[in-house]
């Protein structure tokens, strides 16, 4: 499945452990939090990057510290029209000042990828060839944002009163 | 009015830009029709039984002379002549090809209107009080504040794919017009003790199959905290609203399910973090929105024009109008005038291009080129000079838009039922008709006075059954139409649910069945001044029970 990072489809250098499934000593893995929980003793002692795997339930407080332990957080779109993992990505982006990765996976669409940067996510599984082609274009569809969000766009209000602009941002 | 400045009208300019390209893709079969639904709903375009049907945002009900002229062009242009407005202040077109529909939207962002919204489980458009900056006893301007949340709602990258559809209406004075205790959010703009101006917010109500007044989460909200508490309210219910149940999934469920005091908790934690933060809206910036809605400059005038008290006493079919269509304005020698979209036999809430542009030159004429359009499906004029409502009405008259009626049985809601939609279990439309020629009298509907009658194809309520004084429900048996009638509902400040009287009426059947109920509230009420749902308080449902089902 094509990743998308910075804009560009890339090789991934992260690996999705099922749970119960064996994990490589040397490799970056991604895991779910069940996993973590029970194995946290011994996953802290890899050599290799750990990457974690929410549930769209889940919110980042669950993680506490170890949150920044991880190098990706993996967020998951069962279905385009779950909307939840929005609001996991701004939380992790704006409350807890999560710098590493966030990723979407599952049912990610060319339609809502832009919705998905807004909110903080910076790398996309995406199923389709075709969409994880249309990237660029498709994030450029859109010129004007109308709120604030995870991402660094300046939103309308912003931009039409230049003056308070200056200092407020 | 508001007017879009670059940054409005670069926003619908890429999305009509988008939506062309997605029709482009549909049309060239690179993807199917279910890849494509969420496509378009995003754009207010549904697939209804018969064709295509595009729903057009009219933000808090407010429209130019102009626009309305490209509503009536458009009606003309790409539908049957006729456009349907609806009770959530839009219009709806039930005949456009998906070919044109991206031409269409084009023609739409000339005049800074769009369909974005106006579908899907995000935030939907934003509707008000018909009467806001207008109405004697406002506090403030809900348009203000509704442009705002307009704003902040559109294309929000948190909010488009919600468990539900989120509904949130506004208010500037007690008289609730906009029945905001109906909605996921109703915002009602309150002075508390000290004379400061801010909200009262109310949360989890709504229709559909479980209606539920809203309840107040929060008395009294200062004006620059109203986004960060909006956004507050929507995370918890994005995060926490229930997904597994497409019925279940209403913010209405997860205000009752975690209780009130719970939910407010989850409101007010997740609000210490996001006041004061960047969706505050700078002060400039509402500054800059409250200017656009600034009052017309009106004339320096008395009360108690002398035309107009010479044309009621000549002429009392324009009294009688007078006396249901046309209110009190907050300006001296001003009126509100309400158009009323339902003729004797006519389909509620229907014009055809001919009615709109009509509408459009007579606001031009008297109402500085401003009109609203009312969650009952009627049209306002906001601001006539008393001494021009008779020349207005010979107007309107003209075009068969003097229906005295507002407010009384002929002023039927009605969903558009089963001659449209895929939802419905029953007609709507052709029961209305009926009983509005059952109520032709106009003199009659006087003597009856104030009464709601809504009517609901299914269960999902748009026609808002609920709260209809008297309320009808489609439902089907055994492949015939039935429909079950509610009493006692209300949707204003009172707002009240709608109590089943019993078994419900076939669809010949049913015409009669209202009419006894009005003849037995006729025989029963204490005077001409207790109002149907006053008697009905009062009465209980005993007395309609007896007369409706005594012979059968």
């Amino acid at each position: 499945m094509p990743l998308v990072k910075n804009g560009e489809i890339t090789p991934d250098p992260w690996t999705h452990i099922a749970d119960g499934e064996d994990a490589p000593l040397d490799a970056p893995i991604i895991v779910s939090t069940d996993r973590w929980n029970a194995e946290r003793a011994s996953l802290v002692h890899r050599n290799a990057p750990i990457g974690i795997r929410l549930r769209n339930d889940q919110l980042p407080d669950e993680l506490g510290e170890d949150l920044y332990r991880f190098g990706v957080v993996a967020i998951e779109f069962p279905a385009f029209k779950d909307g939840r993992a929005y609001t996991q990505a701004r939380l992790l982006r704006e409350r807890y000042r999560f710098t590493g990765e966030v990723r979407a996976f599952g049912d990610v669409l060319r339609d809502q990828l832009l919705f998905m940067q807004r909110c903080g996510i910076d790398a996309f599984e995406i199923r389709k060839l075709a969409d994880a082609e249309a990237f660029r274009s498709t994030i450029g569809e859109i010129s004007v944002f109308f709120q604030p969000a995870a991402d660094d766009r300046r939103p309308v209000t912003a931009l039409r009163n230049r003056a308070v602009a200056s200092w407020a941002y | 009015m508001y007017r879009y400045d670059e940054f409005d009208h670069t926003i619908v300019r890429e999305r009509v830009v988008q939506f062309r390209e997605q029709v482009g893709r549909r049309l060239a079969g690179e993807i199917t029709e279910d890849e494509f639904k969420p496509l378009r709903l995003m754009n207010g375009l549904y697939l209804q039984l018969h064709a295509y049907m595009l729903r057009v945002a009219i933000p808090y009900g407010t429209l130019s002379s102009r626009q309305m002229r490209t509503l009536a062009h458009i009606a003309r242009a790409y539908d049957k002549g006729y456009g349907h407005f609806t009770t959530r202040q839009n219009i709806q077109y039930n005949w456009p090809k998906l070919v044109d529909v991206p031409d269409l939207l084009d023609e739409l962002a000339k005049v800074e209107m769009h369909a974005l919204q106006t579908s899907g489980n995000c935030i939907r458009n934003i509707t008000a009080d018909p009467y806001a900056g207008v109405a004697a006893d406002e506090i403030e301007d809900p348009r203000i504040y509704a442009e705002i949340i307009r704003q902040w709602s559109t294309l929000h990258p948190e909010f488009t794919f919600l468990p539900r559809k989120f509904k949130i209406a506004l208010t500037g004075t007690d008289t609730d017009r906009a029945a905001v205790k109906l909605h996921d959010i109703g915002i009602a703009i309150i002075r508390d003790e000290n004379g400061a101006v801010g909200f009262r917010i109310d949360v989890g109500g709504g229709q559909g199959r479980t209606p539920i007044i809203a309840e107040t989460i929060r008395d009294f909200l200062p004006k620059q905290d109203l986004l960060p508490y909006l956004e507050a309210i929507l995370r918890v219910y994005n995060m926490l609203g229930r997904r597994d149940n497409i019925y279940k999934a209403r913010i209405k469920i997860l205000v009752q399910s975690e209780g009130l005091e719970r939910f407010t908790e989850l409101v007010e934690e997740e609000f210490t973090h996001l006041k004061g933060g960047a969706v505050e809206l700078p002060q400039a910036e509402l500054d800059r929105i409250r200017a656009y809605f600034a009052a017309p400059r009106y004339e320096t005038l008395d009360n108690g024009s002398k035309e107009l008290e010479s044309a009621r006493q000549a002429d009392e079919e324009f009294a009688a109008w007078v006396k249901t269509n046309v209110d009190t304005h907050k300006q001296p020698g001003y009126a509100i005038v309400n158009i009323s979209l339902k003729p004797v036999g006519g389909i509620p809430g229907d014009a055809s291009a001919e009615e709109m542009e009509a509408v459009a030159d007579l606001a031009d004429r008297y109402s500085f080129g401003e009109i609203r359009v009312t969650h009952e499906q009627n049209l306002t004029l906001p601001s006539v000079q008393q001494s021009e409502l008779f020349s207005l009405w010979l107007g309107l008259k003209i075009h068969g838009l003097a229906t005295a009626n507002i407010g009384h049985a002929g002023d039927i809601i009605a969903c558009p039922g089963l001659d449209y939609c895929n939802l419905a279990n029953a007609r709507s439309i052709p029961v209305a008709q009926a009983i509005s020629r059952k109520f032709e009298n106009i003199r009659r509907q006087h003597d009856i006075g104030r009464l709601t009658i809504n009517i609901s194809g299914c269960i999902n309520a748009c026609g808002h059954h609920h709260v209809g004084n008297i309320g009808l429900l489609g439902v089907e048996k055994n492949g015939e139409e039935f429909y079950q009638i509610t009493l006692g509902g209300r949707a204003d400040e009172n707002a009240e649910i709608g109590r089943v009287v019993g078994p419900a009426f076939s669809y010949d059947d049913v015409p009669g069945a209202v009419e006894t109920v009005v003849e037995t509230y006729l025989q029963q009420r204490e005077d001409n001044d207790e109002s149907f749902v006053d008697a009905y308080a009062r009465l209980g449902a005993t007395p309609f029970k007896d007369a409706l089902y005594a012979t059968r």
